[in-house]
């Protein structure tokens, strides 16, 4: 009889694993994929590829010689991370660029933390902002779409502004809004919303990116708390503004669907490593990055704020967790 | 159709594997040679009131639980005593017990063995608390408390609600289902019996929703039954937890270190229920119970009324023999069940299941690093941090421990359940919960 295993309950175990909350990150951001080879063709392949397979290289590498503990490329987190970063780029970005920003992502932010599960900022978002600081104008030069039907396809890059960076820039020489509205370089609402307009890979389409965020939800990979509490603060905060002074400051309908704002809402934000644990946590998160990211769009150097504000709240989460504990059993008295 | 009632923080949904459920209980012969643990209780063990040699009838009292937190223990086969001696029990520890060889089956004559149902109640509260102590009844839920002990509601608190846990929220177990379908008249006129105890005017029998005929069955009968109501409820474990339960049934929290009765309930097993209608009405005290054996290779899942004291080996003969592909055998559910190294181990009061798993389901998935996805906590019934409560342990840090509410975990493994990456959380909480404890002790003695 002493062949019977012998451990504490419990005796079994749910289905999930990392690497299946992995592989369903990937495949919620298959939508969005599509959308940036559909608007930017092969470049875009070739700089997801690029990024996704130099992820995985640096952190079996890392890995390997240097940790020397199991390995964890097959638990799918570098690939995750190395899609994230390839849709944080423009589509132009030259290929060794997008390299260097995935040796950052992956040994500087992630592995020398001690990999997977122990990095406090959001790998993808760092490498990101690694990119932009080093390299400002190869990660602001952004290809202008060519879709694969009815397009200019096949034709050099042409590049032109973000509607978030060509609003920033009019603001600045005195325009108004409405006016900086009507310019025919805006692409407007359901270009916007589908994914016709500059941009990095993936975050140019508003519709592709929720889908996948349905995806999670269905699943129970992510859940409501960060997206809905930034979300409903960030829209607030820019519509209050927007109310205020409509004439410098634009809907928060613009907000939400241009930039990167529903790539960050749901993939940078509900990064479990890096944000909070309990739910009232996550609400907390939710509602600082909502307002950080408006704050920098609205009055800040850069059009863009998701990515800033993503990462100072990974600096807050440690702190978070501490101070705002899931509600206890039993802490208020409920009485029927 | 209303949503069903349920607690509101955490919980997981395992599958369910009630394979044994069609199972109609089955009763098991007496064994050739019976072993009947002292300490059958949570609480102190009672002493032996035989010797070696003695001859014992079915039902006799052989030791008594002296002690306030204690119960008597009964023969439940009629022989003699070989000797006391330890045997090591579903914990694995080494218990005293009273070995006895099983001669015919002659039963104490005091006890009403017709099957005549007997509804009236003519004790008072006062007798029935005494002769459920005398009875020797505990929990049969699996922790054993001795229930007499729960009906003696301490000064300044007040008894409300009798709650009657059906639920059976365990995985694979099936013997409280089966009960209900096959004694459900008698478990309502222990519930009865129970209200008198307490002093309540009102019970709720909590089932949950996997049991359709159980409902069925015990509302059709409640409705002789003035003051009980079947409250079904939807499937999430841990719902037959007290606090869980007390929170789905009448939507109070009992607060943290505190006992039910701080919000003005009782909770009783329908097992309980029907061993309290025996011992009142039949004077029949606690010596058999129902017992579901069952497991994917198990040949013939069943459910068995057993008496007190029978090798688990034995249960296995009547079900087909132990399964060659036997990986770990557990008593009780595979969520809060023990795994059994000895199969020598006896029935006792608290064994509601015997589950075998095969080798490929009950060894254990490989343990990654933390991911800090917060499923543990966002599952925790008591609304702890599994994550935090582990580490604390991992690093002694016994204070900090304490401070995030280690004590308060009822250790129903949702945590370990849910983590994708396989961390075994509960086994360092339990250690923590063990170290935490002792401090506490230690703390009261000064
Ligand atoms: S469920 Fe597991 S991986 Fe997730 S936070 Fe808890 S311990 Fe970490
Ligand atoms: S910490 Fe305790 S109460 Fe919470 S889920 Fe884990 S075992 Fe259950």
């Amino acid at each position: 009889m002493n062949m019977l295993t012998v451990s504490g309950s419990p005796h079994v175990h749910g289905d999930d694993s990392v690497k299946k909350i992995m592989y369903g990150v990937v495949y919620a951001m298959i939508p969005a994929i599509l959308v940036s080879v559909y608007f930017f063709g092969l470049d875009a392949l070739k700089i997801l590829v690029i990024s996704s397979v130099a992820c995985i290289f640096f952190e079996w590498i890392v890995q390997k010689y240097i940790l020397k503990g199991p390995n964890t490329i097959n638990d799918g987190s570098a690939l995750v991370a190395g899609i994230l970063l390839a849709f944080n780029v423009p589509a132009n970005l030259p290929v060794w660029m997008i390299i260097v920003g995935a040796f950052v992502t992956i040994v500087v932010a992630k592995m020398s933390f001690g990999g997977l599960g122990k990095n406090p900022f959001n790998p993808a978002l760092v490498g990101r902002i690694f990119l932009l600081i080093s390299f400002p104008v190869q990660m602001t030069s952004w290809p202008l779409p060519k879709p694969v039907f009815g397009g200019t396809a096949l034709m050099d890059a042409v590049t032109g502004p973000t509607p978030l960076g060509l609003m920033k820039e009019q603001l600045k020489m005195g325009q108004s809004i409405p006016d900086i509205m009507q310019m025919p370089e805006m692409p407007g609402y359901i270009n916007e919303l589908m994914g016709n307009q500059g941009g990095s890979l993936g975050e140019i389409s508003a519709i592709a990116l929720i889908l996948g965020a349905l995806y999670m939800l269905i699943r129970k990979i992510i859940t409501w708390h960060t997206p809905v509490a930034y979300l409903l603060t960030f829209f607030a905060f820019t519509g209050i503004m927007h109310l205020i002074d409509p004439m410098q400051y634009a809907s928060p309908f613009f907000h939400l669907v241009t930039g990167g704002l529903m790539l960050g809402v749901f993939f940078m934000a509900t990064d479990m490593v890096t944000t909070p644990i309990a739910f009232r946590g996550m609400l907390i998160f939710g509602i600082g990055a909502g307002l950080l990211t408006a704050i920098i769009r609205l009055w800040g150097a850069y059009p863009e704020g998701v990515a800033f504000a993503i990462l100072i709240m990974n600096g807050f989460t440690p702190l978070i967790n501490r101070a705002f504990k899931p509600r206890r059993f039993g802490e208020k008295v409920a009485q029927a | 159709m209303s949503t069903l009632k349920t607690f509101s923080i955490g919980g997981v949904h395992p599958a369910e594997n009630k394979i044994s459920a069609g199972r109609a209980i089955e009763v098991l012969e007496p064994p050739k040679q019976a072993f009947i643990p002292l300490n059958q209780n949570l609480g102190a063990p009672a002493k032996p009131l035989v010797n070696k040699g003695d001859e014992v009838k079915v039902g006799q009292l052989i030791a008594n639980g002296e002690a306030f937190i204690s119960s008597n223990v009964h023969s439940s086969v009629s022989g003699k005593v070989l000797k006391i001696d330890t045997i090591t029990d579903t914990s694995g520890y080494k218990r005293p017990a009273v070995f006895i060889t099983v001669e015919g089956d002659e039963w104490d004559p005091s006890i009403d063995r017709t099957e005549t149902i007997i509804k009236d109640i003519k004790l008072s509260q006062k007798e029935i608390i005494d002769r459920i102590k005398e009875m020797g009844i505990v929990g049969l839920g699996g922790a054993t408390f001795p229930s007499h002990v729960k009906l003696m509601v301490p000064d300044g608190k007040k008894a409300e609600y009798l709650l009657i846990n059906g639920v059976e929220c365990e995985p694979y177990l099936t013997s409280d289902h089966q009960l209900m379908l096959s004694k459900g008249e008698e478990i309502l006129i222990g519930t009865k019996i129970l209200m008198k105890g307490l002093g309540v005017q009102k019970a709720f029998i909590g089932i949950e929703n996997n049991k359709p005929d159980a409902i069925r069955h015990l509302s059709g009968l409640a409705e002789s039954f003035e003051g009980i109501t079947i409250v079904p409820l939807k499937v999430k474990y841990p719902q037959g937890g007290e606090k869980q339960l007390i929170k789905a049934v009448i939507n109070r929290e009992v607060p943290s270190g505190k006992l039910p009765i701080e919000v003005g309930a009782v909770v009783h097993n329908v097992g309980t229920a029907f061993a309290v209608y025996e011992a009142i009405q039949k004077n029949k005290p606690l010596i058999e119970r129902v017992v579901t054996l069952t497991g994917k290779p198990v040949s013939r899942p069943s459910n068995f009324m057993v008496r007190i004291g029978t090798p688990i080996s034995q249960l296995f003969e009547k079900a087909g023999g132990l399964p060659e592909n036997a990986g770990k055998i557990i008593s009780g559910g595979p969520m809060m069940g023990k795994a059994l190294i000895s199969l020598e181990t006896p029935v006792v009061k608290g064994t509601s299941g015997i589950l075998v798993m095969e080798e490929k389901d009950s060894a254990r998935v490989e343990i990654k690093p933390c991911i800090r996805c917060g499923r543990c906590v966002s599952v925790c019934p008591m609304g702890l941090e599994p994550l935090l409560l582990s580490q604390l342990s991992k690093r002694e840090m016994w204070d900090k421990a304490e401070n995030e509410r280690i004590m308060d975990c009822i250790e129903c493994g949702s945590c370990h359940y849910i983590c994708p990456s396989g961390r075994p959380l509960l086994d360092y909480i339990r250690l923590g919960k063990n170290k935490v404890g002792q401090i506490i002790r230690n703390r009261g003695k000064k």
